[in-house]
């Protein structure tokens, strides 16, 4: 039986297409980790942690582990060559600033504004929102890598019920059975993931979506 | 040129109710020496400011175990349950600001300024309670500066006149709160001669690292 990917490579899969070589990109925690490993080899990006490096490898070569350079989930990492490190006002610097060419995150709800929401659900999980409202608002692009639905139904709203985490309207919202673009408009849907029709999206959103161009027939 | 002070002299001088900046990610870059101290002194009352609580056990975990602080100043806590579950139960002040902006508010402390406008937070209830202002079209939130009675910091290596150098990613909110915080006492892993660490790469000058300790060789 062939392997059947599950959402969260299917996700990571689509998204790693998005980044361009020489792109410099911040990976959130979580799923948005996972596209790392599914880089061309031709496409060479600087991975960006919010913890203060540029040029970082997700993994640390082995037996290398130092206490002095993790990712910004405290987990090892190794140091690329050509790598750079600074402090935290300097690293939120790059992200605030415009410096980051995309920042992959992951989210609990999209809405037809392409408002995000991924930092609380109140009464229930007050984590904080660490650098994600920076990660938002700053980078040229913002991408989210979400699954399409969670156990109470579609992450894709009219309107986020969740606090959200930025005004600023993400740039694509990717997912095990979609490819979404927030616009001025509204959503517009892209791209199906194979086997997935335009229908079996529809029937998983709540938020509207517009098909995009040529969309309809291909599937 | 300063003497290396005694971990346990220095930490004296923290009285309850002191507020620190604590350096560290993830307990990453924190002073443990210093933090185990604090902990065997039984501190209470404590305001800290730090990037995160990191987890139970470790880094400024620990002083959250203890029971040793009242408020925290962070942006993170979803990786410490216990700082989670003190806060629900009404036990512990916690006020949770964008990464980004605690950096800057710790920066402005130790810069001389007010504080800073940002656009991380408008509209989001990071605003609430802040004042907004427009610049060229654009809205920010006036964010303040934030200082400290102490700034613990760790680094990689001193020289006997307090410069210091940091290590990759356990440089982190170390040199900023090394400039915020009104007395500094910095841990080091190694203190060598003064003129062994080049002008160069030193990140923090020592004048402002008024203790300096050593964490004990292994």
């Amino acid at each position: 039986m062939k392997h059947r990917p599950n959402a969260k490579e299917v996700i990571a899969r689509r998204v790693a297409q998005e980044l361009r070589d020489g792109d410099c990109v911040n990976l959130g925690i979580g799923l948005p980790t996972m596209v790392a490993a599914y880089m061309s080899p031709s496409v060479r990006v600087h991975f960006h942690s919010e913890n203060g490096i540029m040029g970082m490898s997700p993994l640390p070569g082995e037996g290398l582990d130092d206490p002095c350079l993790t990712d910004a989930g405290g987990r090892p990492i190794g140091a690329l060559p050509g790598a750079s490190a600074f402090d935290s006002a300097f690293s939120f610097g790059l992200i605030r600033g415009g410096h980051l060419d995309v920042t992959v995150l992951g989210g609990l709800e999209v809405d037809e504004a392409g408002h995000l929401a991924n930092w609380m659900v109140p009464g229930r999980m007050v984590p904080g929102m660490g650098g994600a409202m920076d990660l938002v608002t700053g980078p040229r692009r913002v991408i989210v890598a979400m699954t399409h639905r969670s156990p109470s139904g579609s992450k894709l709203v009219k309107r986020c019920s969740l606090p959200i985490t930025s005004l600023r309207r993400v740039d694509l919202v990717v997912t095990e059975l979609a490819v979404i673009e927030p616009t001025a408009t509204g959503l517009v849907l892209k791209e199906t993931a194979p086997g997935v029709t335009v229908r079996d999206v529809f029937e998983a959103t709540e938020a509207a979506l517009k098909i995009a161009p040529g969309l309809e027939r291909a599937a | 040129m300063k003497n290396p002070a005694l971990i346990a002299d220095v930490v004296a001088m923290i009285p309850d109710g002191a507020s620190l900046m604590i350096g560290g990610f993830m307990g990453s870059g924190s002073p443990v020496l210093l933090i185990d101290e604090i902990v065997r002194q039984r501190k209470r009352g404590l305001t800290v400011i730090a990037n995160d609580t990191a987890r139970p056990g470790i880094g400024i975990g620990k002083l959250i175990d203890a029971g040793a602080v009242s408020k925290v100043v962070t942006s993170h806590i979803g990786t410490n349950p216990k700082t989670q579950q003190l806060m629900l139960d009404g036990a512990l002040d916690v006020e949770l600001v964008p990464q980004g902006t605690l950096a800057e508010r710790i920066r402005s402390g130790g810069f001389g300024l007010g504080g800073v406008l940002t656009p991380t937070g408008v509209g989001t209830l990071a605003a609430a309670g802040k004042r907004t202002l427009e610049v060229d079209g654009q809205t920010f939130l006036l964010e303040t500066a934030l200082k400290a009675d102490f700034a613990l910091v760790a680094a990689r290596r001193a020289d006997y006149d307090g410069n210091l150098e940091y290590a990759l990613t356990a440089r982190n909110f170390n040199p900023l709160m090394a400039m915020a915080g009104r007395t500094t006492v910095a841990e080091a892993e190694q203190i060598v001669p003064v003129g062994a660490i080049a002008p160069d790469a030193v990140v923090t000058p020592g004048i402002l690292v008024r203790y300096l300790v050593r964490r004990a060789s292994t």
